[in-house]
């Protein structure tokens, strides 16, 4: 880690105040993505700004039909939420598959949508639940968020304070684990809405996207058993050591099938 | 506090582990821990290429930054008198011509030969400050093509690593005999053949590399803090290395040691570095391997590739064998790793079985990767993993079962003497594989097979009945093989007036419980506590003679401690028989208490402790005071631990998933000491054999030789929630060649489990081979292509 500077500020206004005032300042959270990147000298920040206990960031609420999640929340916090699990029951079992133990009771939801890694978890059930990003200066929806692979629409110095999900007893998430990290390898969302089925996929390597030929073909009243790779681009997959494009591409089409199978 | 009466220890007792408590409340006491006045630190400059000439080093931009306090090039190095990292064991290939050795510079000088590989070195105020200046030493690099493979390295237009050793070849070495091998597969009606990858391992200590080296001037010694499972072992060779004047000018501490499994017994050229570095700025120097420069630049384990053939009859029996394996050295020849690859490997490729012809030959080929040594096993695994998968191809090639072929061609009289230099002393291979048949419920596997498919998961058993050598020696027989070290342990045990023994032994604990184990052992036949007994290791100031810990060598450290009780109690015996004034060999022993049966007298071990060091119920011109005794013990020959695993696996067709459902062993340790100790040692080395099959594999990019698995994002390090509840028994035939009957246990786990897991997916995939690691994506294709073949 090179040397640098730290601040806990008090306030959501001071946080913003630091960062606009250092270009190289940087927001951290739980700081589980952003420790291993210092520790390993590939990022170098003059200045660290502690969002973590900052009370605009902090809460799950349950608000008009859904529930708010503010950015600072721990993975764990989401996990062990009796407000999460009664109104969407996917949210709280993903949150509880994230990582480790000591990974989850420090990462954050803000920290983890905010880098938007293209093996995270929680991009999948934003982009399919339909969940909306309020941040320092604007509501945004997750369509609009999620801009490729670790990038978003956060413009500099932006901060998500909160996340707002509508409440779904009919979703669910299958994370089919890479082997050695745990990131999902492929982790696929399904979520039955009013206004439809909506399955998004993780870990693909572009970044999260919607399968949309699936959503299309059981709206349509086609079968689950008849999802099939085949309707999936390969193009949203890339290779690495742990499973091929070809590979992943198929995982997809699995794991979605049996998503659904649960929730039907 | 009530006072409680302390445990005694006795063998064969599930002991819980004395040491546990102060290292889980972090009391602990590591290198890095200790800071020493005037401390600096040092991080290393390390090559980002795999195979480059160095041209010009600028180090003045570093040197002027803040707190740095030298600057150490391998020129610089070489310049000082520093001798260069050397192969511990002396090989020599088929044509009688010696092993060709790399020169390897502990910091390199002209040529890199794999990525982070030790340039420069600097030393500075504080860890960051030396962190800081090693970003800003800039090396000039021309790169070269680097080679990964064994076999294009072998090739014609591969590049050369080393200027005199053409080809990258370091040896070609034979053992057993081509003539007879031939001929049993000229008489062989059956015959199966393999070709087999062993891959690479990151050994992953939970505690990283580390040294703190302190020079003194005045006398011309030095104290180096070494994590280290051999610290008198190094204490020889870095004296020579370093060109210090005797023993008596090193020190070498080694104390708690967060885990080793065989990659803190070599000598590493960072820690060469750092002890020079020591004495060239006169302040003691620390360094702490990072987690990076652990994958990097620890020792990695295996990396075989092979080829070998098994000749039979029609009945399945086994007529003779002939195997051929690369093995990947890396850019240089590591400490034992020359012994790894021979001595330790081809001498155990027959397993339990008598095949009567052998013939195997190790080639030792130099890559761009980083050094290769022993790792859990070392050899073993390797030959397990050969011998268990041809087994397991010859019931398919015969029709036979999976046990019915290995029952066929056990090994049945003991002492057996293999054709392969190794004298296998005692076993009952049958006994244990009908043991381990029975824990794993072989009868009822077709109806759980059956229930598996009706879940659409395939579900496969696999067998492995491995037999492996411990506890080395004796030395003259190393010595006869190229070995360049003694293999006796010793012991010294010291009776204090109040009653209490210090035991001082040269093996060294991390992790394989000996404070436990010694004081049981002792405790046992003195008849004091086992809370009154303290070891003492690690420090040459203290034990001046040993061989450390490697190879699951328990049995002959604990043997000398046994010949050192004797000594005491038998030099008690005659302070006795002076007490009761009787002839000291009508004095008993037992239990704590000397009882002359003529007079009915008795004298606890503690009073005759006391009159010991008293000195005054004896003449001392005629039997001297206090009560010391020093034994050595080298052993007659290795042990032989032995054992059958049985696994069971269940695959997801659709995704390619394994996952091992069952795993049950049956070992043949000797007598067991401590069976708690002994199945966590059991535990451990199934999971990283287990681990070894299935998720771990240390991966070199082909073209760049980066190591593309550097961090535990990418290398799968196994969990305890990927592993089933294992079952296990013991079934020993003790040794004869030590007096406690005692085999070893430390390696047996990671030597049985990678064939019985590969054997398992076999039989549920029913092909042939697959290589490990068994990686999802992998089975799932095989799985497409039997989906296809059906
Ligand atoms: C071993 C390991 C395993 C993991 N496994 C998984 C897994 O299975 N699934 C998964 O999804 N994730 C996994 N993670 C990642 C983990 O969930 C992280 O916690 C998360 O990705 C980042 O959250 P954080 O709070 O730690 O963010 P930090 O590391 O603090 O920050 C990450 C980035 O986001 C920015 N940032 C943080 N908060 C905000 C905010 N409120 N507004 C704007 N920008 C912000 C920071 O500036 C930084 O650039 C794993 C991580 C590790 C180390």
């Amino acid at each position: 880690m090179y040397e640098l500077a730290y601040s806990r500020p008090a306030s959501l206004a001071d946080a913003l105040a630091l960062l606009a005032e250092d270009e190289g300042a940087q927001a951290i959270s739980g700081g589980q993505t952003l420790m291993p990147v210092l520790r390993a000298r590939l990022a170098m920040p003059s200045r660290l700004v502690d969002l973590l206990k900052l009370p605009e960031l902090a809460g799950i609420r349950a608000v008009d039909g859904g529930i708010e999640i503010g950015a600072a929340t721990t993975h764990a916090d989401v996990a062990a939420s009796g407000e999460v699990r009664a109104v969407l029951p996917a949210l709280a079992d993903l949150a509880g598959g994230i990582g480790d133990p000591a990974i989850r009771h420090r990462g954050t939801i803000g920290g983890s949508i905010a880098n938007n890694d293209p093996a995270a978890c929680y991009p999948s059930a934003l982009l399919a639940l339909g969940a909306s990003i309020t941040t320092s200066q604007r509501i945004l929806a997750a369509e609009d968020f999620f801009t490729g692979m670790f990038s978003t629409a956060l413009e500099p110095g932006e901060i998500v304070t909160a996340v707002r999900f509508p409440a779904c007893q009919r979703a669910r998430y299958i994370k089919f684990r890479n082997p050695a990290s745990r990131f999902a390898l492929v982790g696929a969302f399904a979520a039955q809405l009013p206004s439809g089925t909506r399955i998004a996929i993780t870990g693909g390597g572009h970044g999260v996207f919607r399968w949309r030929e699936a959503e299309a073909h059981l709206d349509s009243g086609g079968t689950i058993d008849a999802i099939t790779e085949d309707m999936l681009d390969l193009a949203h997959f890339t290779g690495d050591l742990h499973g091929s494009a070809e590979y992943r591409h198929h995982i997809a089409a699995v794991i979605v099938r049996r998503a659904l199978t649960a929730l039907a | 506090m009530t006072a409680m009466t302390a445990p005694m220890g006795k063998f064969g007792q599930s002991v819980k582990r004395v040491e546990d408590s102060r290292l889980i409340t972090g009391n602990g006491r590591y290198v890095d821990d200790l800071v020493l006045p005037g401390q600096t630190h040092a991080a290393f400059v390390r090559s980002a290429y795999a195979h480059a000439r160095i041209g010009a080093i600028d180090v003045s931009a570093a040197a002027a930054m803040p707190g740095v306090v030298k600057i150490l090039t391998g020129q610089d190095l070489v310049d000082g008198g520093l001798f260069a990292l050397p192969s511990g064991w002396g090989l020599t290939s088929i044509d009688g011509t010696p092993a060709r050795v790399g020169v390897h510079h502990a910091l390199a000088v002209d040529t890199v030969r794999f990525v982070g590989e030790p340039v420069a070195l600097v030393i500075a105020e504080t860890r960051g400050q030396a962190r800081d200046a090693a970003d800003s030493v800039f090396v000039e690099y021309e790169e070269l093509p680097a080679v990964v493979d064994m076999v294009a390295a072998l090739g014609p237009d591969a590049p050369q690593l080393h200027p005199d050793i053409p080809e990258n070849r370091a040896f070609t070495w034979d053992i057993g005999n081509a003539e007879e091998a031939d001929a049993a597969f000229a008489r062989a009606t059956r015959r199966v053949s393999i070709e087999l990858r062993n891959n690479r391992l990151v050994p992953n200590a939970m505690e990283p590399r580390a040294i703190n080296a302190e020079w003194r001037a005045y006398d011309g010694s030095m104290t180096i803090h070494l994590t280290h499972q051999n610290p008198i072992g190094m204490r020889v060779l870095f004296m020579m290395l370093l060109g210090l004047e005797s023993e008596n000018h090193l020190r070498v501490v080694s104390p708690d040691v967060g885990g080793g499994f065989g990659s803190k017994a070599p000598a590493y050229a960072e820690e060469l570095a750092v002890a020079f570095a020591a004495r060239a700025v006169g302040r003691p120097v620390k360094w702490t391997a990072e987690r990076t420069e652990s994958f990097l630049t620890d020792a990695h384990g295996r990396d075989h590739v092979t080829r070998a053939e098994l000749a039979m009859d029609d009945h399945g029996r086994f007529l003779g064998l002939k195997v051929h394996t690369l093995a990947n050295l890396g850019g240089y020849i590591s400490t034992s790793n020359a012994l790894v690859v021979s001595y330790m490997y081809a001498t155990m490729l027959c397993g339990q079985y008598a095949i009567p012809a052998v013939h195997a030959v190790v080639e030792g080929v130099y890559t761009n990767t980083c050094p290769v040594d022993a790792y859990r096993g070392a050899g073993r695994p390797e030959a397990a993993y050969v011998i268990e998968r041809l087994a397991h191809l010859a019931a398919r090639e015969i029709g036979v079962d999976q046990a019915e072929i290995r029952r066929r061609n056990f090994v049945r009289a003991f002492p057996h003497q293999t054709p392969l230099v190794y004298c296998y002393d005692s076993g009952d291979y049958e006994g244990c594989l009908d043991a381990a048949l029975r824990l794993a419920d072989y009868q009822g596997f077709e109806q759980r097979r059956a229930e598996a498919r009706a879940r659409g998961k395939l579900r496969g058993i696999g067998l492995s009945a491995y037999v492996e050598a411990c506890g080395i020696g004796p030395s003259k027989l190393l010595a006869s093989l190229g070995g360049g070290g003694n293999m006796w342990e010793s012991c010294e045990i010291r009776v204090q007036p109040a009653g209490s023994v210090e035991v001082l032994t040269g093996a060294h604990n991390h992790g394989q419980g000996h404070q436990t184990v010694y004081a049981q052992i002792i405790s046992e036949r003195f008849g004091i506590p086992m809370d009154r007994i303290t070891v003492v290791q690690g420090d040459t100031d203290r034990i001046q003679a040993g061989t450390g810990t490697y190879g699951s060598r328990a049995s002959v450290g604990l043997s000398a401690a046994v010949k050192s009780c004797e000594k005491i109690i038998e030099k008690g015996r005659q302070i006795v028989g002076y007490m009761l004034g009787i002839d000291p060999g009508a004095v008993d022993f037992a239990d704590g208490i000397y009882t002359s049966a003529a007079t009915n007298q008795t004298v606890a071990f503690t009073e005759m402790v006391h009159a010991a060091h008293a000195a005054t119920q004896f003449p001392t011109d005629q039997l001297e005071p206090g009560l010391v005794a020093t034994s050595f013990f080298d052993p007659p020959n290795f042990t032989y631990p032995a054992g059958v695993h049985v696994c069971e696996v269940e695959i997801d067709p659709e995704t390619g998933v394994t996952e091992v459902v069952a795993f049950n062993a049956a070992d043949d340790f000797g007598n067991v000491a401590n069976p708690l100790i002994v199945e966590g040692q059991v535990h451990g080395g199934l999971t990283q054999g287990i681990a070894q099959a299935l998720w771990e594999n240390a991966v070199y990019d082909p073209d760049s030789a980066q190591l593309m698995t550097a961090s535990y994002m990418d290398y799968g390090m196994p969990r305890a929630d990927s592993l089933p509840e294992f079952g296990l028994a013991f079934w020993p035939s003790p040794t004869p060649v030590n007096p406690l009957g005692m085999k070893g246990c430390g390696e047996a786990g990671a030597i049985g489990s990678p064939p019985a897991v590969i054997n398992a997916v076999c039989d549920a995939l029913g092909i042939a081979h697959v290589d490990m690691p068994a990686s999802p994506e992998k089975i799932w294709r095989l799985c497409q292509e039997r989906q296809e073949a059906l």
